[in-house]
């Protein structure tokens, strides 16, 4: 195939990739903007979502929209209830200390992984994707117009859903009651608890909100990708560099930050291998944090 | 004369190590001689770590700098083993020095994101240049090649004394270093950075220098892995081998010199009888960081040294 089909075909599946990205690393960035907590068993709760998606459909019959819907409900809200009880019994036990909470969720990392791998076996699951249209793409060369190119309407769907998702969390966190008691945490955690804001209860909460989102983000990624409990660690990495290109606790600096990394990954990948996509991504993340912890598009640091 | 309790206290560790090989079977043997290679690892680790203050997630890095400096040498340039150790030590040193100096412009959160984020830029390092990395399977070193003169590193009583001596080394080293008037402003540095540069001490050549001691640490650790176990293996830069060290500091005690010992023999049993029962048995690294953590801070010497007014160093 030529570059440029090739390219295109590259960026559709670069944009497949950014929507899931940016809904995974936007539940980093709210727990480490609204909590401060950086959550190394972020990836872990993705794969939960993925692993509890493979379950549910397998285990619902019928059509597979029907397991997908009911995985689309049930992962995020069993991933949310895991991830607010360990923040219940561990994290706040610690008193959201920095490095002991790293420790911990590097410990509750392992503890998903291996109790994933115990519950659900070591086997890679495929889930079957609710709808699967082939979807021809025309592109032009010269005067000639060319049929070989094709997508599914599922990506298409994977990318409108995750423009959905994300406007309704923007708007539950700039219009809703519930936003307003996040942000207000966020700026000062002592000063909302002096005004009666539960601040232990927001911060289960928004523990529990960002595992549901990645695993939600993993739901929707799993009929193109397969399952598995070792899953964890890319979108871990991702999430990461995203969130710290994008600005630490900047939410709109994640939000680009995922798209342009998201969309380059799947065009460099075309010109590269994706190891060394990945060695060049980390080194530009050390070196930011090491010469401009503000991250690129980063609001000032606090 | 003053009698040094702490120095007999450590001599006599090295001492009952080495009369272990005479009551152990060649199994535990085998496995003792492992531990030690680990715990050294985990001595210069606590010196980072419990005596400075510094949590690093990237020390793999180091240890696999050793492992590759004495591998890659001996494969392809067929250095002896007495000079593939030296240069093992040399390369993690020299790596230890450069992303040290890098990482210690940030603190805390930031810096252990930085050296986690060096270590994974390195391990997927040597899976790309796994033509001659060998990374994903790792590569075997002869047996003929891992002697030195007419001893044979790969048998099981002279892998044994060679891993004992490595430890011995380190364990006396780490205690000359801790005890030293450098080691205090280490000390000092972990408890209140900004009261030390008030005293007059510029913090940042001593966390250096901590680093990079962890760093030939973990570089000698991990060139002995290489030549007394003969396997030489991408997966030693995994995170896994980050959070290793980590942990035996946690368990043995932060900022006690044998505590990575202790850490490290109460670990690899815990694994080893866990592997026993369930294929998940790493499940055991998580469920003892976070128990850990939560209510067990100070470590198993941590908790006795409370108890013997403070003279364990």
């Amino acid at each position: 195939m030529d570059l440029g089909p090739q390219l295109m075909l590259a960026s559709l599946d670069g944009a497949v990739g950014a929507a899931v990205l940016a809904l995974t690393a936007l539940g980093l960035s709210l727990v480490f903007g609204v909590m401060r907590v950086v959550n190394v068993a972020h990836g872990e709760f993705f794969m939960l979502g993925a692993m509890i998606a493979w379950f549910v459909a397998s285990n619902i019959g019928g059509h597979p929209a029907i397991g997908f819907v009911g995985a689309l409900i049930i992962a995020p809200l069993l991933v949310g209830a895991i991830a607010a009880s360990a923040d219940w019994l561990i994290l706040k036990r610690l008193d959201y200390e920095p490095e002991a909470t790293i420790v911990a969720t590097i410990g509750l990392l392992y503890i998903l992984q291996q109790g994933a791998l115990v519950t659900f076996g070591p086997v890679a699951q495929a889930v079957e994707a609710p709808f699967n249209h082939r979807i021809e793409i025309p592109w032009f060369e010269g005067s000639n117009v060319g049929w070989g190119l094709f997508t599914t309407s599922y990506k298409l769907f994977v990318i409108a859903a995750a423009i959905t998702i994300l406007l309704a969390v923007w708007l539950l966190l700039s219009r809703t009651k519930m936003g307003l008691v996040m942000r207000a945490t966020q700026l000062d955690r002592e000063t909302a608890q002096a005004f009666g804001i539960p601040v232990e209860k927001v911060y289960a909460l928004t523990f529990g909100f960002g595992a549901a989102l990645a695993a939600l983000s993993a739901v929707l990624i799993v009929p193109i990708q397969q399952a598995d409990y070792l899953m964890g660690g890319d979108p871990l990495l991702l999430s990461f560099i995203v969130v710290i290109i994008g600005g630490l606790g900047s939410l709109r600096g994640t939000l680009i930050a995922a798209l342009l990394i998201g969309m380059s990954d799947g065009i460099i990948s075309v010109f590269f291998t994706p190891t060394l996509a990945k060695i060049i991504a980390t080194l530009v993340v050390a070196m930011v944090l090491v010469f401009r912890p503000q991250g690129l598009f980063g609001a000032k640091a606090q | 004369m003053r009698v040094d309790r702490a120095l007999i206290l450590h001599l006599a560790v090295i001492a009952l190590l080495f009369a272990m090989q005479y009551v152990m079977s060649p199994y535990h043997q085998g496995n003792l001689a492992r531990i030690m290679v680990l715990a050294t690892y985990a001595t210069g680790y606590n010196i980072l770590f419990g005596y400075t203050g510094l949590l690093s997630l990237g020390h793999a890095l180091f240890f696999a700098a050793g492992m590759y400096g004495a591998g890659m040498t001996m494969r392809y340039w067929d250095f002896p083993a007495i000079a593939a150790f030296p240069t093992g030590i040399i390369a993690a040193t020299a790596l230890a020095f450069l992303i040290g100096a890098l990482a210690l412009r940030t603190t805390g959160v930031a810096f252990m994101i930085v050296t986690l984020m060096f270590a994974q830029a390195g391990f997927l390092t040597l899976l790309y240049f796994n033509e001659y990395t060998r990374g994903d399977e790792g590569f075997v070193l002869p047996q003929a090649d891992r002697a030195i003169g007419m001893i044979d590193l790969s048998a099981d009583d002279t892998r044994f004394i060679a891993a004992w001596m490595i430890f011995s080394v380190g364990l006396l080293i780490a205690l000359a270093i801790v005890r030293s008037k450098a080691g205090r402003v280490l000390i000092a540095i972990r408890e209140n950075e900004e009261r030390t540069r008030m005293l007059g001490f510029n913090p940042f050549p001593y966390k250096l220098g901590a680093v990079v001691v962890s760093g030939a640490f973990a570089g000698a650790a991990g060139a002995a892995y290489a030549l007394l176990f003969g396997s030489v293996g991408a997966s030693f830069a995994s995170i896994q081998y980050s959070i290793e060290p980590l942990l035996f500091v946690l368990l043995g005690g932060a900022g006690v010199v044998l505590g990575p010992l202790v850490g490290s023999i109460l670990i690899f049993y815990l694994i080893d009888y866990a592997r026993e029962i369930t294929t998940a048995y790493l499940i055991v690294v998580g469920v003892a960081l976070v128990l850990l953590i939560l209510f067990a801070r100070k470590g198993v010497l941590g908790s006795i040294r409370r108890r013997t007014d403070g003279w364990l160093p």
